[in-house]
């Protein structure tokens, strides 16, 4: 494709769209197409067709539009209908025009929209995510094209450095710093990976990014290429996103046909090509080094690192390892500079990130906020707090390597450090927020029984340390616990952090250590009632005995 | 004894344990620490095989570093100032031992290594006299269906040094780990009996590297089984001299 064909293919798509006197955009993502929206499209074409203005309705399937707790989310012009079922089409299609169907009506004026700022999500739920026509007319490849053309390999490491970009992965890495190292080490083949191994408990915002704009995923891929000098782009994704591996497969298709992927991009010197592998659907390999192990075919297992996959990645090459959020912000920062990009969000945190907010709340969905909002608000304003009267308790961030953060730091903001400070961690986004039901200690269970078993049994720390722990916090919460083990688990949550070999089990006594900082009473209670529950045991034993001693 | 010529090796100093030391560049803190004259217990590494980085055993301490490092993956630096033996680290080699312990059966006093067995000599080295571990006693198989070897679950300690010499240094591949976590597990091609595995080549070498009584040699009591390393560094040298 040249430069110029972008805009021509731009305009054409544009102009098709004009045609159309009304639009309805039907979310197809895996939250709302559980719930039957792919229907609701259907019936709604269907009735389009019927009343014979087919002609004057655009109707298409988009991604997701963030408030997934009211799905199937339907836009119809500027109007945002909720909970829509098959069975409302006809009304919807006889409402163009008119009044809305107020029962329908989703407020879009609630703090869960207004306190939002979408950048990687811009996109998401506007384009027909499996249409590169819609996907360019709203701005896809623009960033490549202005890359490709405009700017040097050198440039555009600049940019992102200077943006402030950290990893949006878990760790927060200096998005900059990685590839300045990748685009340094030496040799002629190098790589680039999409971390799209969305493995935390409750966390899926990687992928409605597929899902919903998997153009943006691989333009971002294409400029990281471009900028360290590779070729060959791989997107892991777990093979239990179905419908990301469709999309992304077909985006992949349409790309290479249009000449945005492929040989001699947009005229250049430029070569890019990006190939889909499937995840079996283990947690470790989400950390890049088993990643890698199981992109080259063999076990998912981290291997001790140095050498880090900045110099030595897939098949020995220098990679570039990025997740799937991180590469879609790149063409935003492209696009509208490093300055605009960090002009958001707080001095060491720049930019927004996605959230997946579930638990106990009003508002399940997506999220992208800035940087440096409080929990409170995404909590209380966004998420529109705890439901059924109840208290709120602890919020829960980072998935099994994050930890549980209770009321009195509500009103911390939300960046890398201030997380970390309190034993929790930013992570890939995850957010799950619990009531004052919730019991601590079986939090702590439900996460140490995660990694327990998506330990991969390398090291012997993680892989029998994770079981002893997972042991000990079910005798706790079973009622069988004693001040002894509470003492063992504690040991045992420093050893196994010190000396995993990896992230997975040097991260995986966090929800521990957080709960029993912040809610160490419950553990206490458990164990005085299990120690409460002995005493009375041996007292009515040794009353039994007295019992039969005295009888004649 | 056949040592290896040395061209002009560049040499590094770096203090261990308060101690000054040289070692080559290239060297591992585990090779310097031995090289020295010093003990740094490890199960997972072997001379002649690929780095595994499993046990966790080796962990030291690095001056400046917050974080321990496994010292058998581990470069040397120059200056670099190394702690093998603390009170912290002690006390997780014991525990990493201990959880060994208790994950599968290992029972010494029918075990056919008992004496010369590395699990059993780096127990009593830590002075680990009881495990303050729930012990997991896990149903597990012994394979016995090979007519000279004998593969018995109980013993393992998923070090990988079977599998890495059966592909590394003999070749084969026939041996790999299948499952996750605890329930990970040595198997033989696709998991068959290793009796009949089309690809082993019955040479023994699985045997010889197993630190414990998992893999022995058929018709040995208790006690009997002694294991041969010394082929190991043999044949790697010889293969390093003769490419």
């Amino acid at each position: 494709m040249k430069p110029e064909e972008l805009e021509g293919l731009a305009r054409k798509a544009r102009q098709h769209d004009e045609r159309f006197a009304h639009h309805i955009s039907v979310c197809m993502e895996s939250g709302c197409t559980s719930s039957q929206s792919d229907v609701v499209l259907a019936q709604l074409e269907e009735q389009t067709q019927k009343r014979g203005c087919a002609q004057k309705v655009r109707v298409k399937p988009v991604g997701c539009m963030g408030l997934c707790c009211n799905g199937p989310l339907v836009r119809v012009d500027d109007r945002l209908y909720q909970n829509v079922t098959p069975a409302d089409a006809g009304e919807i299609i006889a409402s163009l025009g008119g009044a809305a169907v107020e029962r329908l009506l989703c407020d879009t004026q609630q703090a869960f929209f207004t306190k939002q700022k979408l950048v990687v999500r811009e996109n998401s739920g506007r384009t027909d995510p499996e249409d590169i026509a819609d996907c360019i007319a709203h701005g896809a490849y623009q960033s490549l094209l202005k890359a490709l053309t405009g700017m040097s390999p050198q440039q555009v490491v600049a940019e992102i450095s200077e943006s402030g970009l950290r990893g949006r992965g878990g760790a927060g890495f200096p998005t900059g710093l990685k590839w300045a190292t990748v685009a340094k080490a030496g040799g002629t083949r190098k790589y680039v990976i999409c971390n799209g191994d969305e493995g935390d408990p409750g966390a899926f915002m990687d992928r409605s990014v597929m899902e919903g704009d998997p153009h943006r995923v691989l333009e971002g891929m294409a400029v990281a290429a471009y900028a360290v000098g590779a070729e060959q782009g791989v997107i892991y994704v777990r093979a239990e996103y179905p419908l990301a591996v469709k999309r992304l497969n077909k985006a992949i298709n349409q790309a290479r046909r249009q000449d945005l992927i492929g040989h001699e991009i947009f005229g250049t010197k430029f070569n890019f090509n990006v190939e889909v592998r499937l995840g079996a659907g283990a947690f470790v390999c989400g950390e890049e080094t088993a990643l890698i192990a199981s992109v080259e075919g063999n076990r998912g297992v981290p291997r001790p690192r140095p050498p880090y996959p900045a110099n030595k990645g897939l098949h020995g090459c220098p990679t570039l390892i990025n997740n799937v959020e991180t590469y879609a912000n790149i063409p935003a920062i492209i696009n509208h500079g490093a300055a605009w990009f960090g002009a958001m969000g707080t001095e060491k945190s720049k930019g927004t990130k996605v959230f997946a907010l579930t638990g106990k709340i009003k508002n399940s969905g997506l999220i992208e906020v800035p940087m440096g909002i409080t929990l409170r608000e995404i909590i209380f304003d966004i998420a529109g707090g705890i439901p059924d009267g109840k208290a709120f308790k602890a919020v829960q961030t980072g998935g099994p390597s994050g930890g549980c953060i209770p009321a009195a730091h509500l009103d911390l903001p939300v960046e890398y450090e201030s997380l970390m400070k309190l034993g929790s961690i930013m992570g890939s986004g995850g957010m799950i927020v619990m009531d004052e039901t919730s019991n601590m200690v079986d939090v702590a269970r439900f996460f140490m029984e995660f990694c327990m078993t998506e330990s991969c049994g390398k090291c012997v720390p993680c892989r029998v340390g994770t079981f002893e722990m997972h042991e000990l916090l079910d005798r706790i919460c079973r009622g069988d616990g004693s001040p002894h083990d509470l003492a063992m688990l504690k040991e045992l949550c420093d050893m196994v952090k010190q000396t995993s070999l990896c992230g997975l089990g040097q991260s995986a006594p966090n929800p521990v250590l957080s709960t029993l900082r912040f809610f160490e009473d419950e553990y206490l209670t458990l164990i005085q009632q299990a120690q409460q529950r002995r005493d009375q045991e041996d007292r009515t034993a040794d009353e039994r005995h007295l019992a039969l001693e005295v009888l004649p | 004894m056949i040592t290896q010529v040395a061209s002009s090796v560049e040499s590094l100093t770096l203090r261990i344990n308060g101690k000054d030391v040289s070692c080559r560049a290239g060297d591992t803190i585990l090779q310097a620490v031995r090289d020295n004259d010093m003990e740094l217990p490890t199960l997972c590494w072997l001379e002649g095989l690929t780095v595994w980085g499993g046990c966790r055993l080796c962990m030291v301490e690095i001056a400046g570093s917050p974080k321990l490092h496994a010292a058998c993956a581990t470069a040397c630096q120059e200056g670099m100032e190394v702690q093998t033996d603390s009170d912290r680290l002690h006390r997780y080699r014991r525990m990493i031992v201990e959880l060994l312990l208790a994950e599968r059966n290992h029972i010494c006093s029918v075990c056919v290594s008992n004496g010369h067995c590395e699990l059993q000599s780096l127990a009593q080295k830590l002075g680990i006299d009881h495990v303050r571990f729930a012990y997991r006693n896990p149903q597990l198989e012994v394979d016995n269906s090979h007519d000279r070897m004998r593969l018995d679950h109980n013993r393992c300690i998923l070090c990988t040094r079977c599998v890495r010499v059966c592909a590394e240094v003999e070749g084969a591949r026939t041996k790999d780990v299948k499952g996750r976590g605890v329930l990970a597990a040595i198997i033989h091609d696709l998991d068959q009996p290793w009796g009949e595995s089309e690809t082993c080549t019955s040479c023994g070498k699985c045997v010889n590297v197993c630190p414990t009584g998992a893999l022995t040699h058929r018709g040995v009591a208790v006690g009997e089984m002694t294991k041969k390393l010394a082929f190991l560094p043999y044949l790697t040298l010889m293969r390093e001299a003769n490419p």
